[in-house]
């Protein structure tokens, strides 16, 4: 799930350059935002896969 | 010249913070290793990192995307070589980039604090100076994402005259990755998940570090607006007067909400506070008027004593020099606040910019943009390569190290052989 997290975030991003590269006003915010949320999820796994397990003594 | 001479004291102010915010028994060896890694991070800077990240008007490689040009990387020579270092542009833009370097490389040391070895700290600047920092600069300053508005029509391109995104947030986010490769510091966890307080040992040095940073930022944001814009050096006193007021509001936030909170202001949390407001100012210090510096210091401030309280409690990101809150939350909000408070057009191709239907709306797609870059080029890329070194050689100190503190450990000897510990140095974990 690590690595699944890290590859929507690179995902996310390169959703993100394609738009502002080969994208023009209303398309562009569109593809713009789901890059972005892409990029959320992406976040989340990689934060909620490392977040110590219970019974994790440190 | 002399904004840029100021830089250093950002750096220093950040030393002490993250010192003051560390255990007694690490002091030295988080001072040594500040002074370890912007060593590091200027001289590989000054090898190759330079000649990657350039400056307006360099050669660089461009990839070309429907006819459109993407410039990615600068191609000057390295070294320096054939530079003239007598006080024009180019050799004041390499001066910048060298301090700057040096600043971003302490940054992920707060992070880091009580349990990351020196020599792995130098190999982590060393990677930030010759590779992370000098190709995000470069996008942002002078490259793909600088040029959004000119080659593809969106806002006035990316705007980040303090260095929000290339210093600020790059560092930050470096820190949350080696926090991760690192893992929680001994004993702050309990097994039920619950952080347990290792307050900082010195809160004079964290409060003094403060006003050191101050001044430095003014520098930073004050010799980045002038040498990366077209702006006039009249406009230092806007780029001051909002780094002053995004600070002042963004740790009276802070101290009102802690106070709110907790029944009295907490000192380290409005000292990060303090710093958000001066990141979160950074990115359009050169072009928002003082009223848009006070509310994005303010939230900032506010934003940032949630931000570590919610690391901490339920993401288990432990980061005792709260960089991660301050530098990569602080300043993304900081980047974000540009695109929605700049007065448009800035100065920097206004009339081309108006032509083509300039908007609030598509500058801040430009923001989002360098964000995207940032989240999905700078995190996996430096998460990544902590993994793997830490593979090849242990980033992390051994456990009885960690216990009898790393200024014994790694360095012999303490910072204040003098003065009798009162915590819980002797404590066996």
């Amino acid at each position: 799930m690590r690595v699944a997290g890290f590859l929507f975030l690179s995902s996310g991003w390169l959703i993100v350059v394609a738009a502002v590269v080969l994208l023009k006003s209303a398309a562009l915010a569109g593809f713009v935002l789901t890059g972005l949320v892409v990029q959320m999820l992406g976040l989340t796994l990689v934060v909620r896969t490392h977040v110590l397990p219970h019974g994790d003594k440190r | 010249m002399l904004l840029i001479l100021l830089i250093p004291l950002a750096a220093a102010g950040i030393a002490l913070i993250n010192t003051g915010l560390g255990r007694s028994r690490n002091a030295a060896h988080m001072m040594l290793t500040s002074l370890c890694a912007m060593g590091v991070a200027a001289i590989v800077y000054f090898a190759v990192g330079f000649s990657w990240q350039g400056y307006l008007g360099t050669a660089a490689h461009v990839l070309m995307i429907a006819g459109k040009p993407l410039d990615w990387i600068a191609t000057a020579p390295f070294f320096l070589r054939g530079m003239p270092l007598d006080g024009s542009r180019a050799s004041l833009i390499a001066l910048f980039g060298m301090f700057s370097v040096a600043l971003v490389a302490i940054l992920p040391l707060g992070s880091g604090a009580d349990r990351w070895k020196l020599s792995s700290a130098c190999i982590s600047s060393a990677i930030l100076a010759g590779f992370t920092y000098p190709l995000f600069a470069h996008w942002a300053w002078n490259g793909w994402l600088a040029q959004l508005g000119t080659n593809y029509g969106i806002g006035q391109g990316f705007l980040d005259s303090g260095g929000a995104a290339s210093i600020q947030v790059l560092g930050g986010l470096t820190a949350l990755a080696v926090t991760w490769v690192l893992g929680p510091r001994r004993g702050k966890y309990t097994p039920d998940r619950m952080p347990l307080a290792i307050p900082g040992h010195q809160g004079v040095y964290v409060l003094f570090g403060c006003f050191l940073a101050w001044i430095g930022w003014i520098g930073l944001d004050g010799a980045g607006t002038i040498l990366f814009t077209s702006a006039g050096s009249g406009t230092v006193v806007l780029v001051a007067i909002n780094a002053t007021l995004g600070a002042l509001a963004a740790a009276l936030a802070a101290a009102v909400v802690t106070r709110a909170r907790y029944g009295k202001p907490d000192a380290s949390l409005c000292a990060n506070g303090w710093i958000a407001g001066l990141v979160a100012s950074s990115a359009g210090c050169a072009y928002f008027r003082p009223l848009a510096a006070l509310i994005i210091g303010f939230i900032a401030g506010a934003l940032v004593t949630y931000s570590v309280e919610m690391l901490e409690l339920h993401f288990t990101i432990d980061d005792p020099g709260g960089t991660i809150s301050v530098h990569a939350v602080g300043g993304i909000w900081g980047i974000l606040a540009a695109g929605w408070f700049t007065t448009l057009p800035v100065e920097e191709n206004a009339a081309a910019a108006v032509a083509r239907g300039l908007t609030q709306a598509s500058q801040w797609i430009a923001q989002v943009a360098a964000v995207a870059t940032l989240l999905g080029f700078v995190l996996p890329f430096s998460y990544g390569i902590y993994r793997l070194l830490t593979r090849i050689r242990p980033m992390r100190v051994r456990a009885e190290g960690e216990r009898k503190g790393l200024d014994l450990e790694e360095l012999g000897a303490g910072a204040y052989p003098d003065f009798m510990s009162h915590n819980d140095d002797l404590l066996q974990r």
